[in-house]
């Protein structure tokens, strides 16, 4: 039996990679794309371009000016000078924030009146806009307080203290690098495991493959055995980049980090094979793969948290396996979350698969006509 | 050769690839089914903006003004705050993802009140996920900003803040996340369609040899490509067309530029596209190749490269030039614009340009390549 499966695999291995272009296809782009969007993708903010309309030159005005300029996420372009500058810069996208100060300024702050300042936000990319505003509020804050100190001024009675647990500068890149690495790793690995099986009903080779004295069982690992092992080494490699290019820091043990890719891997596979098992062709494998890979990317917490979703799809999530692997891996890189909290993740990616792989082992056999 | 020939055999081609379309269950899936589940999933399920955010309170020594600092939690929709006792509790809340942030008030928060230093409130955030680390930051400096305001408003006076900030936020005043994620969708759902099935399908043609029979009959090169792409594009358009009802209709998200520009821009994009699909489809001549190409040189890049979700200014420089090749970086620029802000043609044209040069280019490639495999 041992030598049957090993024999299958062996040819599975030679069907894969004896073209030249898929072998490519299976190292490169990844790691190309590990690359390129570990830098692209960042919710960070640090040129945001910005117009001041100053009506008030006075060295108070000059002074907040300078706490813009001297900001490490934003980046002076113009200075204007009348209000119908302002539309235009905006729409054209040439600056995110226009900063108003009215010729007032200095006089109602030495009086100590409330002296406002207009802020004008692009609000096109909401996510940026409030970020934005964040920034904004916490210079002007800063702004208060040094005033407040230098002219003896009240301070506020209460004052904030904050702290980002885990991620002291609260770069996500820190969030996103490991996600890119579930992403990466889920996507080589469907692709490869949903080829599999259609491929071979498509040629009419999977026929002749169950005559054979190998039982479904047998089919059945050696069609999951490379898909693994394949999935094993891109995800080696994505963790190994992620850690020494891109610096985040694997706090966790190795461990459990690879418990997290094993069940994941197992579960990957299984939801693949058992596509594959449904397609007649390998074009129905491979758009069912992508009718797969897309839900299961945009609910698995990659980009945009799940907590923020509506409780039904919610509840959707939860058949999801890149939804538990995401928190595996996050909580290994920067919590070092423990064995027992890892625990809730775990177990439902080991029933997806086991589930899955079961479903795709029935179907070689009953999914004839 | 009659021109009459010429319009029937088109005809003849473009009725068999939509039998062939309507046919496999799994192309159906693509192009209609795919779409209504991505418009749903980004309208409804998909939000960057926190709501309702868990978080615990801290109080050591519970009196009148700590009550009143942490009413204001309770009231804004902001927060779902839950009170602990002791830091030992909240920071096991933290680990176990329970609570995505702590406030803290010390016993001495009544005294240092009224002290000339005033009392400092800690604040811990869980930075895993820094963006709504960020955002919980500043909605906690904003309910904080409010209590201020507040407590000087009940003693009479006005609170003294040296400089008051007075937002407006343009295009967007209620910051939804939706009204910018489901215009930028309309680039992804085409290029499912226009790059990923197209790319899929001729490959197919190549890899079973159909392509080369077709090219043995009458029908030339240039009608074999229109053939393939007029059903594609027809399709495309029909789901740019569904996307802008669900947007507008069942997701209120305006509409401040005019549709006719939307509809010119979405068909000079679908055009790049299916160009896209084709060269992916020449070049590789095999299913699997082709879809893993399509899926890293067109999908992902529109997902991550084009601005939809990620900001292309906070990129590093060279990723930045690098989405200058992105023909969806174009394309979602004029959706943003044209549904948020209106008809801003020094948005408009730079764009729309670029889409027409990067269409020329795609199309003079495949020509060549498909020509090339006579010879």
């Amino acid at each position: 039996m041992l030598y049957r499966i090993i024999a299958l695999i062996r040819k599975e291995f030679l069907a894969l990679f004896k073209d030249k272009k898929t072998r490519v296809v299976l190292v490169v782009p990844p790691l190309i794309q590990l690359l390129v969007f570990g830098y692209a993708a960042t919710f960070d903010l640090n040129h945001v371009p910005f117009a001041v309309y100053n009506e008030d030159s006075s060295s108070a005005s000059r002074e907040l000016i300078a706490h813009f300029e001297s900001s490490p996420n934003s980046q002076k372009t113009t200075d204007i000078s009348d209000s119908r500058e302002i539309q235009p810069l905006i729409d054209a996208r040439e600056v995110m924030l226009v900063i108003h100060i009215s010729p007032q300024f200095k006089r109602k702050l030495v009086l100590g009146e409330p002296a406002p300042v207009q802020v004008i936000v692009d609000g096109r990319n909401s996510n940026t806009a409030s970020i934005v505003l964040n920034y904004t509020r916490s210079i002007v804050t800063d702004f208060n307080l040094q005033w407040a100190q230098q002219h003896g001024r009240a301070s506020p009675p209460v004052y904030l203290q904050s702290r980002a647990w885990f991620n002291d500068n609260l770069q996500s890149r820190w969030f996103l690098v490991p996600g890119i690495v579930g992403l990466l790793t889920l996507l080589v690995t469907m692709l490869v495991t949903a080829m599999s099986v259609a491929r071979e009903r498509e040629q009419g080779t999977f026929d002749q493959l169950l005559v054979t004295p190998l039982r479904p069982i047998e089919i059945l690992i050696g069609k999951a055995i490379p898909g693994f092992i394949i999935g094993l080494f891109e995800a080696t490699l994505i963790i190994l980049i992620a850690v020494f290019w891109f610096e985040i820091p694997l706090r966790g043990e190795l461990l459990m980090l690879y418990s997290g890719v094993f069940l994941f891997l197992l579960s990957a596979i299984g939801v693949g094979l058992m596509i594959s098992s449904l397609a007649a062709t390998q074009q129905q494998a491979l758009l069912g793969a992508f009718l797969f890979l897309v839900p299961a990317i945009i609910l698995s917490g990659f980009a945009t948290p799940i907590e923020n979703m509506p409780d039904a799809v919610q509840t959707l999530t939860y058949i999801n396996p890149l939804r538990y692997f995401m928190v595996v891996l996050r909580g290994v890189f920067l919590e070092g979350m423990p064995f027992e909290l890892l625990m809730p993740q775990l177990w439902p990616m080991a029933l997806i698969g086991v589930t899955c792989l079961f479903l795709a082992g029935w179907l070689f056999r009953h999914r004839m006509v | 050769m009659t021109r009459g020939g010429s319009t029937m055999r088109l005809r003849a081609l473009v009725r068999k690839e939509f039998l062939q379309i309507l046919r496999d269950p799994s192309s159906i899936a693509i192009a209609f089914v795919m779409p209504i589940v991505l418009l749903l999933l980004f309208g409804y399920g998909v939000s960057l903006d926190a709501k309702n955010v868990p978080v615990a309170l801290v109080i050591d020594q519970p009196s009148a003004d700590t009550a009143s600092f942490s009413s204001a939690f309770y009231a804004t929709d902001y927060f779902k705050p839950i009170t602990l006792r002791n830091m030992q509790h909240a920071e096991i809340a933290l680990l176990a993802g329970e609570v995505d942030g702590i406030v803290h008030l010390r016993a001495d928060f009544g005294r240092d009140l009224r002290h000339a230093g005033g009392a400092p409130v800690q604040v811990i955030v869980n930075g895993v996920n820094a963006n709504t680390g960020r955002l919980v930051l500043g909605y906690v400096n904003g309910v904080w900003s409010t209590w201020l305001q507040h407590q000087a408003e009940m003693r009479g006076g006005t609170l003294d803040v040296p400089v008051q900030v007075e937002q407006r936020v343009w295009f967007n005043s209620e910051l939804r996340s939706r009204n910018f994620l489901v215009p930028g969708l309309i680039a992804i759902i085409m290029t499912l369609i226009g790059a990923l099935l197209t790319a899929l399908v001729v490959a197919r043609e190549w890899e079973r040899g159909t392509f080369e029979a077709l090219m043995v009959t009458p029908v030339s090169i240039t009608e074999l490509m229109l053939g393939k792409m007029i059903p594609y594009f027809v399709l495309g358009t029909g789901s740019m067309l569904l996307s802008v009802v669900m947007a507008l209709y069942l997701f209120d998200v305006p509409l401040r530029g005019s549709f006719w520009v939307l509809w010119l821009g979405s068909s000079l994009f679908l055009l790049v596209a299916l160009g896209m699909g084709m060269l992916i489809s020449t070049v590789t001549k095999n299913q699997f190749l082709a879809a893993q190409v399509a899926i890293i040189v067109t999908f992902l890049p529109a997902f991550l490269l084009s601005g939809f979700i990620f900001e292309i200014a906070s990129m590093p420089t060279v990723v930045q030039i690098i989405t200058h090749i992105i023909p969806a970086r174009y394309f979602v620029a004029l959706l943003q614009t044209l549904f948020l802000a209106g008809d801003v043609w020094s948005v408009i044209l730079p764009n729309a340009l670029a889409l027409l040069l990067m269409a020329i280019v795609f199309f003079v490639l495949v020509w060549r390549k498909s020509r090339k495999r006579l010879e």
